[in-house]
């Protein structure tokens, strides 16, 4: 005889009680984590490696890097003197809860104040995938088109900031600041947000000054 | 895609509720989706074969219920199905409009024997 058992469980639920025990470890090491995800080409690598040149000095940084195509390779931050972590995510699509837990303990967090993970660049699936950070950070860009947050709402409902890069662009191309602010705004209400161009530099202040208050008060 | 994780945690999760109750074979999972959840059906039930084999759970039939997305206008309380290039109410087309449905992603029950 055919039984119904209810269970009404998040099947996520494994992997979001795995980046709670993330969140742990780095909150009993004081350290402030941020999860940076964007499509490929977003310019996620040009912006992380301006926001660590911008932060020199003021925070001791860490580095994960989930992205295989990236250039920020482990050398790379290595020879910027800075602690790095290589994850091979082995063709996944995100990065998740359990391969963070692999990378923390070869950071040495207890000398960090911040960690930047590089997520895998994609759109639709790493939003879905809470890794433990203590903020998911967006990054769009201008040429990319106006239209994301309607094509990818997941990505969008599930950060806590945005930047939008290469705005030294939107000269060049049709990009309607008002439709693309409209959809972020329906997707995620209040959103802090941040117009660069890690290029030209151009309002790179603004987000690293905002990174640190949020890293300080967090100690 | 990441199916296979997914479909990883459904059986994980299917199994140990069906352990609880010392089921014999699990007949079949109904699943929650909500349009917002990045997920291919087929996709799930292509790993799904493959996984469930040699378990409790081999030749399960997967019931997925897709919910449609659903926002509610805060202006003039009209719920609509929104489409991919506005957001907007379209009663009174307020741009002041909340998701209120379609982010449901949950395994809900199984039939067990």
């Amino acid at each position: 005889m055919t039984q119904r058992i209810p269970i009404v469980e998040k099947i996520l639920s494994a992997n979001d009680r795995m980046a709670a025990r993330n969140r742990d470890v780095l909150d009993g090491a004081k350290v402030y984590a941020i999860n940076i995800m964007a499509s490929p080409g977003a310019g996620k690598t040009s912006l992380i490696l301006k926001t660590l040149e911008a932060l020199h000095g003021r925070l001791r940084l860490g580095v994960i890097e989930g992205d295989l195509a990236t250039s920020i390779d482990t050398e790379k931050a290595i020879a910027a003197g800075l602690p790095a972590v290589q994850i091979n995510t082995g063709g996944e699509c995100h990065l998740d809860a359990a391969m963070l837990a692999d990378a923390l303990p070869v950071l040495p967090l207890s000398e960090l104040d911040l960690v930047i993970v590089e997520n895998v660049g994609n759109l639709v699936c790493p939003a879905n995938f809470q890794i433990g950070t203590h903020m998911n950070v967006l990054i769009a860009s201008i040429p990319e088109g106006d239209d994301k947050p309607y094509k990818y709402p997941g990505m969008y409902r599930g950060v806590q900031a945005l930047i939008i890069n290469k705005i030294d662009l939107l000269p060049y191309v049709p990009f309607n600041m008002d439709y693309f602010r409209q959809g972020v705004e329906i997707l995620n209400p209040g959103l802090v947000t941040f117009p660069v161009s890690a290029k030209t530099g151009e309002g790179m202040d603004a987000w690293a000054d905002w990174l640190v208050t949020r890293v300080k008060s967090k100690k | 895609m990441h199916e296979l994780a997914v479909t990883q945690s459904i059986l994980d999760i299917s199994l140990r509720h069906a352990q609880k109750v010392e089921a014999k074979r699990i007949v079949a999972i109904n699943l929650v989706v909500g349009r917002f959840s990045s997920i291919v059906d087929d996709s799930v039930q292509f790993y799904w074969d493959m996984i469930a084999e040699g378990t409790i759970a081999q030749g399960a039939q997967l019931h997925f219920d897709r919910i449609p997305a659903e926002m509610k206008c805060l202006d003039c309380g009209h719920s609509f199905e929104p489409d991919d290039k506005t957001f907007a109410c379209p009663e009174c087309l307020s741009p002041k409009v909340r998701i209120t449905k379609g982010e449901e992603f949950r395994v809900e029950s199984i039939d067990v024997e």
